[in-house]
């Protein structure tokens, strides 16, 4: 592991925000249980409990609470000085920082969806999930890890984007949806298992092109910021 | 503290230059940093200045964490904005008390040492930790140290790849007298082993102690530059301002015009203001003059004892 990651990786785990990242794959994982459990048909629990919570939720918080928590806390404390001042490329910071946080996130949530997913369907569903929800964990943290980078508030932006854009936009305007990473992720797992429980307006080519997209813009993004990284100065 | 001197890194043949030309930076309508150019080479330099005179911005611009607005900031000739290389040859304490606290002060030197992808990192930590007195604590968390420590520890993480140039932001804040007399030998130490250093304050006494050399800052400018006992003079045979009040203003006015050490007065509403050029032999004059002309002095109030006054004065000079 390079030393990059060992700091990310004590870091992340290191704070208590870490703990924040338990309720909701748990409330996932319980929430299938108890559906499956009393007998409700898959059909009726499926689309609210794997797309409503699992998909629209589950992953964009988590991947927030990761992707801003990897440069962004260190950026808020100030610590980022002491990797910045190393003559090490900036791209051998950003890159084992995101691999950290898709990482962790794409743990976090493809265990619980694949939970899920097999709870509501199949094994094939299942593994659907967890891989698209592991390929939107990428897309995701690169966004966000680029949003530490271009603002002070990165938590704020990423709530607007999956609140409003993804949650609210999406739903109302469908052209939206083709830059929603949201929907992305559901073509891509109806794609792997289609099933009557996914459904979006968005194709699997466009998904794919627009994922791709996301994660090398993004992360080229964050490497050129992080070149011309400034420390706030003097306000007297 | 024999340490200091043994721990310290030997004299190398190479040195390095960081030149600032015609450098500005301003933020909006605010100007932080108003055309400073200045060459630091082997030695210590103190960077003096009242709290707001742009030290820390130009701190940042040298160090590559900030673009100046116009000018250039070259280590060797080279740029040190957007240019990770140059942190082969310079080491930052920036004067924000950040460190990871998780981490222990070796596991975070040492982290530091791999960053710099050393030949031989646990050796480079350890000599760093020795060379700051750390090593008794090494083992602790970060988080369970006191400021001094903490300040120590990132001073350890800046030396540790033995850097060319040194760049410290109010690197005595927050240390107990002991460890400032340590700090001090240590930098004094590096000085005299060729490496370029450069430390800020707003604190004549600390700089004097330190460097011989200093470049004071006022209001965004360089406002001084050079030995520093040439400038303490400059500041101490500054003419001196007084408000007075007294039972005949303008009596008063008309009998200190005629002393050598009175340059001028002003005669206000609320009473005198005065100018002298030597601050005891005009306060030793003053009640001499008064009690021979019968005037009773209510009041006298030097003006302009602050640091600010001292360093706006250089500005003028």
């Amino acid at each position: 592991m390079s030393t990059v990651s060992w700091i990310t990786v004590r870091g992340l785990f290191g704070r208590r925000r870490f703990l924040l990242l338990l309720p909701l794959p748990v409330l996932l994982v319980g929430l299938a249980v108890l559906s499956r459990g009393l007998g409700v048909a898959p059909a009726d629990w499926g689309p609210p409990v794997l797309v409503g919570l699992g998909l629209a939720v589950v992953l964009p918080v988590v991947a927030l609470i990761v992707g801003t928590g990897v440069l962004g806390a260190e950026i808020d404390d100030g610590t980022v000085v002491h990797v910045l001042t190393t003559p090490l490329p900036r791209w051998q910071i950003v890159l084992p920082k995101l691999a950290v946080a898709a990482g962790a996130t794409a743990v976090t949530v493809a265990v619980p969806l694949f939970a899920a997913g097999l709870l509501a369907d199949s094994v094939r569903l299942g593994v659907a999930l967890a891989v698209a929800a592991s390929v939107g964990a990428l897309a995701y943290t690169a966004l966000f890890v680029a949003a530490s980078l271009l603002t002070r508030r990165p938590v704020l932006l990423g709530l607007v984007y999956v609140l409003i854009w993804e949650g609210l936009l999406s739903n109302v305007v469908t052209g939206t949806r083709v830059l929603s990473i949201q929907h992305y992720v559901i073509a891509l797992a109806d794609r792997l298992a289609p099933t009557n429980l996914l459904s979006t307006t968005v194709s699997v080519s466009v998904a794919a092109v627009m994922t791709s997209l996301i994660i090398i813009g993004a992360t080229f993004l964050s490497i050129d910021r992080l070149r011309s990284f400034s420390v706030a100065g003097e306000t007297s | 503290m024999t340490t200091t001197s043994t721990a310290a890194p030997a004299a190398t043949a190479t040195t390095s230059t960081l030149d600032l030309a015609g450098v500005s930076r301003w933020y909006g309508n605010v100007v932080a940093v108003n055309d400073v150019s200045m060459s630091l080479g082997p030695g210590v330099t103190g960077l003096l200045g009242p709290n707001g005179a742009g030290k820390t911005t130009l701190l940042h611009m040298m160090a590559g964490f900030l673009t100046p607005s116009r000018g250039q900031v070259t280590l060797d000739g080279r740029p040190t904005w957007r240019n990770p290389e140059v942190y082969r040859l310079l080491g930052l304490v920036s004067e924000r008390e950040a460190v990871h606290s998780f981490l222990t002060a070796y596991e975070f030197v040492l982290a530091t040492a791999k960053l710099h992808k050393l030949p031989d990192p646990q050796a480079a930590a350890r000599r760093a930790i020795d060379l700051v007195e750390m090593a008794d604590a090494q083992d602790r968390r970060i988080g369970t140290y006191s400021k001094g420590m903490r300040q120590r520890t990132r001073v350890a993480a800046a030396l540790v790849h033995d850097p060319q140039v040194l760049l410290l932001d109010e690197p005595f804040n927050g240390m107990d007298p002991r460890q400032r007399l340590h700090m001090m030998e240590l930098l004094h130490s590096l000085g005299d082993a060729g490496r370029t250093i450069l430390f800020s304050s707003h604190i004549l006494e600390e700089v004097e102690q330190v460097s011989g050399t200093v470049q004071v800052m006022v209001a965004g400018r360089l406002a001084a530059s050079g030995d520093f006992r040439t400038i303490r003079r400059l500041m101490t045979n500054r003419p001196h301002v007084f408000a007075i009040r007294s039972t005949d203003d303008r009596a008063l006015a008309v009998a200190l015009m005629a002393e050598t050490s009175v340059s001028g007065v002003e005669l206000g509403r609320d009473g005198l203001t005065v100018r002298a050029g030597d601050y005891g032999a005009f306060t030793r004059m003053l009640p001499k003059v008064a009690l021979a002309r019968g005037i009773r002095v209510q009041q006298l109030v030097p003006e302009d004892e602050s640091l600010e006054s001292v360093f706006s004065y250089l500005v003028e000079a």
